[in-house]
């Protein structure tokens, strides 16, 4: 263990600043850590030696007087990021080798604004899952477990799709992690690894060179140990881009300075129908503590209705699959990765995508193909689309009367691998209180508020308008603020 | 709504997805339970609503029409499993 894989990026950049340590010795420090923390499977790929060089190069920039606002801050890049000639798998085996000869513009604005990679992070295939146990490259293990400090076991997920970048964080081999969100991708790891995850709001992030899984919802986002270290990322990720025609044109606020820890006035929506049945009593009592935070800094808590709630789901498991067999077409064998050959094309084709794809991946193709196909269409996809407007209304309406919404992230916390993986349908109701975020495009904040009787991390949600994540900031600074979450996974490179 | 066998090869068929005759069963039964979990939208009153295709603004910008790209097919090729000439090769579909 090192002192400097234990910094914030807040306290990184200052101790940069200040010449106590330079960027190579961070970045070592942090490659060392990647190393330890192999039993946890975040990693797809290591990338030590580029890691080492752009610290080196982030020294030189400082010593002319250059440093970026992220300048030799190591993180960790989602494997679902096209990085240039360094292996982009998706997760998936029909991405093998894909070396891309171009940069995700995320990733491209990290570097421009100085920060360090230390390497590409698992996550479900194609981001399709909500336990990262679907990757091609095996499940990664979440650096918590229940019982008392101490003892660590190789025994629940860490979430998903990001659980690669949510174990590297939490476990400190990174000081932040790129995440994307199509129904709850960044702020349900978050939540399961004690960690603070933000989806901006859809177009706030180009998603130039993210390998696409459904275009209408999907959105990158950090994943980082503080409420500031999120607002220092997302500022550097942020940004207009032409390649994206969802990009929007509008300046990236400096999100740190929403961190007033002023919240007098601000009317906190408490939506009724997020008190799901079976949810856990110690959930309820999180979020109930959360309202009182806020209540006890001034806030004011209002009741609100989202009457579609429960219609998000099912709205979510048409859209999402019927995009991602849109956008997994491309798949065929013939520009990159896997090929396995057959007696003619179309054969190449099947028997390329038939080994190519996992089950998870290969079921949400099948449905979506089914729903886009002729004679379905309006009574699925269509229909979907319609109950989306409605969901979208809701959301519209209870901000007429609120500022924020506050709700649990997820019903649960974490759980153990292997549990939920009979049926699907049990796996995708982990995602209840996240998805309807995504469909209606809106920003999204997840941040550890405890720990529950099992010793593991709860996370609670923020909610806000579009483009309006500043206010995520300013609320999420004060209940982080009075959460005091210091508590630590028993895992720690 | 029920998938039987014969539907999921279809959809599979069109999705370009060889999936082995064994498995078309098991995957009929998880298909349809999925159908049947989406089937409760029914119960939404959308008459009069719009779909929502993204919560983007619809209306896309414009730019000339001019190359702003392009120029290096060395890397265009480069993931290509085969490559011949300056082309992706595929086997022959014309007989």
């Amino acid at each position: 263990m090192s002192a400097l894989t234990r910094m914030t990026m807040a306290e990184a950049l200052k101790g940069l600043a200040a010449r106590e340590f330079t960027a190579v010795e961070l970045t070592e420090a942090h490659v060392r850590a990647v190393e330890a923390a192999r039993p946890l499977n975040a990693f797809i790929t290591e990338t030590p030696d580029k890691a080492l060089e752009m610290a080196r190069a982030s020294d030189a920039r400082r010593a002319r007087g250059e440093a970026g606002p992220m300048d030799g801050l190591p993180i960790a890049v989602k494997d679902l990021f096209c990085t240039r000639d360094v292996l982009t798998t998706a997760a998936s085996h029909i991405l093998d080798g894909f070396h891309p000869q171009y940069e995700s513009s995320v990733t491209t604005n990290l570097w421009r604004d100085g920060a360090v990679m230390l390497g590409k992070v698992n996550l479900d295939e194609f981001a399709m899952g909500s336990a990262n146990i679907t990757s091609y490259y095996g499940d990664v293990v979440n650096p918590w477990s229940p019982g008392d400090a101490g003892a660590w076991e190789r025994r629940l997920v860490p979430g998903g799709s990001s659980g690669g970048s949510a174990a590297a964080v939490a476990a400190r081999c990174a000081l932040g992690a790129t995440g994307t969100d199509t129904g709850g991708s960044i702020r349900q790891p978050a939540a399961f690894a004690g960690i603070v995850g933000i989806k901006p709001t859809y177009g706030r992030c180009s998603r130039w060179g993210i390998v696409a899984f459904a275009s209408s919802l999907d959105q990158a986002g950090p994943m980082t140990r503080t409420v500031r270290d999120s607002a220092i990322m997302l500022r550097s990720m942020a940004g207009f881009d032409p390649k994206d025609s969802t990009s929007v044109d509008m300046p990236v606020p400096d999100f740190e300075a929403a961190l007033t820890g002023d919240v007098r006035g601000l009317r906190v929506g408490i939506p009724r129908e997020y008190r799901v049945d079976g949810m856990p009593a110690e959930i309820e009592a999180m979020w109930q503590r959360g309202v009182e935070w806020l209540k006890a800094a001034g806030a004011e808590p209002v009741e609100i209705s989202l009457p579609h709630t429960k219609y998000a789901l099912p709205a979510y498991y048409i859209v999402a699959p019927a995009e991602a067999s849109s956008n997994l077409a491309r798949y065929d064998g013939v520009r990159y990765g896997l090929r396995v050959e057959g007696g003619n094309l179309k054969e190449m084709y099947e028997n390329t995508r038939g080994a190519g794809f996992g089950k998870e991946v290969r079921r949400r193709i099948l449905i979506g193909t089914y729903v886009l196909s002729a004679g379905y269409y309006d009574a699925y996809y269509l229909k979907a689309q319609k109950v989306r407007t409605r969901i979208k209304q809701d959301f519209d309406a209870a901000f007429t009367r609120c500022d924020v919404i506050l709700t649990p992230t997820a019903p649960s916390g974490a759980f153990a691998i292997g549990e939920k993986m009979d049926d699907p349908i049990q796996m995708y109701l982990n995602d209840v209180f996240t998805v309807p975020v995504n469909l209606a495009g809106l920003p999204g904040m997840s941040l550890p508020a405890g720990l529950g009787a099992d010793g593991l991390p709860l996370g609670l949600q923020l909610i806000g308008r579009p483009f309006d994540e500043e206010t995520l900031f300013r609320v999420g600074g004060v209940l982080e603020e009075a959460a005091q979450f210091t508590a630590t996974p028993p895992f720690m490179a | 709504m029920s998938l039987d066998k014969a539907a999921v090869a279809r959809i599979a068929h069109l999705a370009r997805i060889k999936v082995p005759d064994e498995e078309l069963d098991h995957l009929a039964g998880e298909l349809s339970r999925i159908l049947d979990f989406v089937e409760q939208l029914g119960e939404v009153d959308t008459a009069d609503v719009a779909p929502m295709a993204s919560v983007a603004a619809q209306k896309l910008r414009r730019r000339p029409d001019e190359v702003t790209d392009g120029g290096y097919p060395e890397a265009v090729l480069k993931n290509g499993p085969e490559t011949a000439e300056g082309y992706f090769a595929v086997p022959k579909v014309v007989e």
